[in-house]
């Protein structure tokens, strides 16, 4: 999108660099700075760094050009540590979606419910999160777009867990394929919601398993992503990570690091307003947009 | 955060190395340099802005503007706070309201940043104030933004002008201009509009905010930012700048354990104040931004700034003296104490409060586990008390100790653990009076700054403050440096055992006192 004519991408400070004809010291401090800059984290960026460092010495190479494939091959290869494929094999499959506030929750759902119904599924969503203004609008909007059943909360405020219970068991009674349950945005730091969030888990597990959690991360996070992730994982044994709004400038450097930390790998990375941009992860792409 | 202790141990540690020297050579200042480059870093500020920072902070640590009071380490963080409350504005600024109203108020940022959840906010705020606020619902992007906004403006008590359903349908500007309109016929003073989340790099949706902003003329553009935003936060910020030229910040979802690096990079970045601090998810979870708070929520640093501000109180003797003969002739009584907690009752829940220090995300588990009903507990042995016996608790024999254990429905132990706390806190007091820890005085609104509103209230009482409430003393711990993981225990409970002795933790609020005088 956009990002790439900008002046401040990742891309645009990199490209700079391997620009040049020799490797130099001016040249890993750019380079340390385009990784700060996209939200690598310091500790990650110094890891990087120092392999980079090692492997240039280790072929004796001064061409910038090398290096640009040295740091691709490294991010690569530290991102497709993991598998990133959804696993929704159960019938129905049920997947759970949580996250802070305002990450795209919803419309992460709309966006899958609308690509698993153009594989041929039938989908039902759960709005569970029955605790911000309109969310069940909003939801049901996205719902509709995606050609999603959706079920509603019977009453205003209702216990969430019990909108997942009862979409789920809707789901078994009409035998729809895969149950998707939107939860509200919680920060990790409020125990009584995490709690809400396990409470919500514990119901469907005693219906049918659980086939995946989805955790939502915002691309713009910061250092902070790491400790969301460790908070949902724990309290809701997360399976995967969702990236959003990566069509913004941000560059969600941070993902490496929560990869690493957790072991729980990217799964699907959204990249827009319009409900077709979400996109399974690949390593590969991720890597090729991120540096060009 | 899990880098929480680390940061600030590795912090001490370096300052550590430091001590002892008598003026800092330039390779302890790199050393130094280079671990508050890291922490800023690790709090997600701009790099940047850390850059031009540490870059300042290094050439005036090799500078000769140095006070006499501090040790070579303390110069350097005295330094670093210097510049980032410079940084974050010293004054908190507030809205300047039109002087012919209605006063337009136009809120911008990315996608859930939370516009429409401060919409409300700001509504009910002004609404509190005597103000006649209206809602205008220009998102028309987002599914059911227009029908978030109608439910948020129905709890805040607020009017919402939604002549369009949204969903895509019509267009911004015009809902813009004439909500503007609407408000002036049906004399609404201030207006709110709520504006699509856009990205900084989506050329039309900036061009779009930038035409609202045209046709409303505001008077103030609020840039809503998400407190756990990371790098971005300067692309995002500048891209805002350029497109609708916001006047203020407003940072959002600070209640949770981000360092809101982002905060100093808006603010040095774009030069622009940051005015307002959403902190929950309820409508009332809103006020005035501090920048002090910030400061040192950002360093997470509150510990070695209140060491700095202690060397720099001994050249305050003065006021120090004051207040310790103010101390000395004043007698504290467990009616004050009981008077004190239900001051700091009525100021709300403590963990919340607690919740706003910086350093406090370290102590989640404490917050959880911290009992309010302690408090409820130590009220109902004082109330169980005669008014001799709050007035001269010497008084207090076995028998009586076991009449208000009855009393109260608690145990002798925790009666008996009370009056051994109180006595204490009166002890303390007294070497406090006689000069006797000269390291108290000047702390400031530095570590805590816990009570937004609320301080005010407890301060009159000043003879005694120190242990009437019990939450401020714990979280003051954080400010003592080797104390932290200690005194949490201690300074928590009430009941709990008081072994790492109650002298710290007073003396570091009496501290806060001392610096408000």
């Amino acid at each position: 999108m956009a990002a790439r004519t900008t002046p401040w991408s990742f891309g645009g400070a990199l490209r700079g660099l391997f620009a040049k004809p020799t490797i130099d010291e001016a040249t890993w401090d750019d380079l340390e700075d385009a990784l700060i800059t996209g939200d690598f984290g310091i500790t990650v960026t110094d890891e990087i760094l120092a392999h980079l460092r090692a492997e240039v010495k280790r072929f004796s190479t001064t061409d910038p050009v090398d290096l640009k494939r040295m740091l691709r091959e490294t991010l690569e290869e530290r991102l497709s540590r993991l598998d990133p494929t959804l696993t929704l094999t159960a019938r129905p499959a049920i997947v759970l979606v949580v996250g802070v506030n305002g990450v795209g929750k919803t419309t992460t759902i709309g966006k899958l419910s609308k690509f698993l119904v153009g594989y041929g599924r039938t989908v039902i969503v759960g709005a569970a999160d029955t605790f911000r203004a309109a969310a069940v609008e909003q939801l049901a909007t996205w719902a509709e777009r995606g050609g999603a059943a959706i079920q509603r909360p019977q009453q205003q405020g209702q216990d969430p867990a019990s909108v997942a219970f009862q979409t789920v068991e809707r789901a078994q009674r009409e035998g729809i394929d895969i149950v998707i349950i939107d939860t509200a945005g919680r920060l990790q730091t409020k125990s009584g919601l995490m709690d809400e969030l396990g409470k919500i888990r514990r119901v469907i597990d005693k219906q049918a398993e659980v086939a995946e959690v989805l955790l939502v991360l915002d691309a713009t996070t910061g250092q902070n992503g790491l400790a969301q992730a460790e908070a949902f994982i724990q309290h809701a044994g997360v399976t995967g990570l969702v990236i959003t709004k990566l069509d913004g400038s941000a560059k969600a450097g941070f993902v490496i690091a929560v990869q690493e930390r957790t072991g729980i790998p990217i799964k699907l990375v959204g990249q827009g307003e319009g409900i077709g941009d979400l996109t399974g992860f690949t390593p590969h792409v991720f890597v090729q947009n991120l540096i060009g | 955060m899990a880098t929480f202790g680390n940061l600030t141990d590795r912090l001490v540690d370096t300052f550590k190395n430091l001590r002892g020297k008598g003026k800092l050579s330039a390779a302890d200042v790199d050393s130094t340099v280079r671990e508050i480059r890291r922490a800023l870093l690790d709090a997600d500020v701009a790099l940047e802005v850390v850059k031009d920072f540490t870059a300042r902070v290094r050439e005036r640590a090799l500078g000769d503007e140095v006070s006499k009071a501090l040790n070579p380490a303390q110069q350097v963080v005295q330094i670093v706070n210097d510049e980032l409350t410079q940084i974050l504005g010293g004054q908190a600024r507030r809205i300047e309201f039109s002087k012919k109203p209605p006063t337009v108020i136009m809120l911008a940022g990315l996608q859930g940043a939370g516009k429409t959840t401060l919409a409300g906010k700001l509504a009910k705020w002004l609404a509190k104030d005597g103000h006649t606020p209206l809602l205008v619902a220009a998102d028309l992007q987002r599914p059911n933004a227009v029908t978030q906004l109608q439910v948020v403006g129905e709890q805040a008590g607020a009017a919402v002008y939604a002549p369009e359903p949204g969903n895509g349908v019509g267009n911004p500007v015009k809902v813009a201009k004439d909500g503007v309109k609407f408000a002036r016929d049906k004399q609404y003073d201030v207006v709110i509009v709520d504006t699509a989340g856009r990205l900084g790099v989506d050329a039309e949706m900036m061009k779009q905010a930038s035409d609202i902003r045209r046709a409303i003329d505001p008077d103030e553009v609020f840039f809503v930012i998400d407190a756990m935003i990371g790098q971005d936060a300067v692309a995002t910020a500048k891209a805002f700048q350029a497109g609708v030229d916001f006047t203020a910040v407003v940072l959002s979802k600070l209640d949770g354990d981000a360092r809101g690096g982002a905060a100093l990079s808006v603010a040095s970045v774009t030069g622009r104040p940051i005015i307002f601090a959403s902190t929950g998810e309820s409508l009332d979870d809103f006020e005035p931004f501090y920048p002090d708070r910030m400061a040192s929520r950002i360093l997470d640093l509150g510990d070695i700034l209140s060491l700095i501000e202690q060397a720099q109180g001994a050249f305050d003797e003065e006021e120090t003296r004051k207040v310790a003969e103010k101390l000395a002739t004043a007698t504290f009584t467990l009616e004050d104490f009981l008077s004190q907690m239900q001051q700091l009752k009525n100021m709300g829940s403590i963990k919340n409060m607690l919740g706003m220090l910086p350093g406090a995300k370290g102590m989640r588990e404490q917050l959880e586990n911290f009992d309010e009903s302690e408090i409820t507990r130590t009220e109902a042995i004082i109330q169980s008390m005669t008014l001799q016996e709050r007035r001269q608790p010497k008084v207090l024999n076995g028998s009586r100790r076991v009449r208000i254990a009855r009393g109260s429905g608690t145990s002798v132990t925790e009666v008996n653990a009370l009056v051994n706390r109180f006595e204490q806190a009166a002890k303390m007091m007294k070497t406090v009076a006689r000069g006797g820890m000269p390291q108290i005085p000047g702390m400031g609104p530095i570590p805590g700054a816990p009570f937004g509103g609320g301080r005010g209230k407890v301060q009159p009482k000043k003879k005694g403050s120190r242990s009437g409430n019990p939450a401020k003393r714990a979280a003051e711990n954080a400010g003592i440096a080797e104390a932290v993981p200690a005194a949490l225990g201690a300074g928590f409970g009430l009941g709990a055992s008081a072994a790492g002795g109650p002298s710290e933790e007073e003396l570091s609020s009496l501290g806060k006192f001392f610096g408000r005088n």
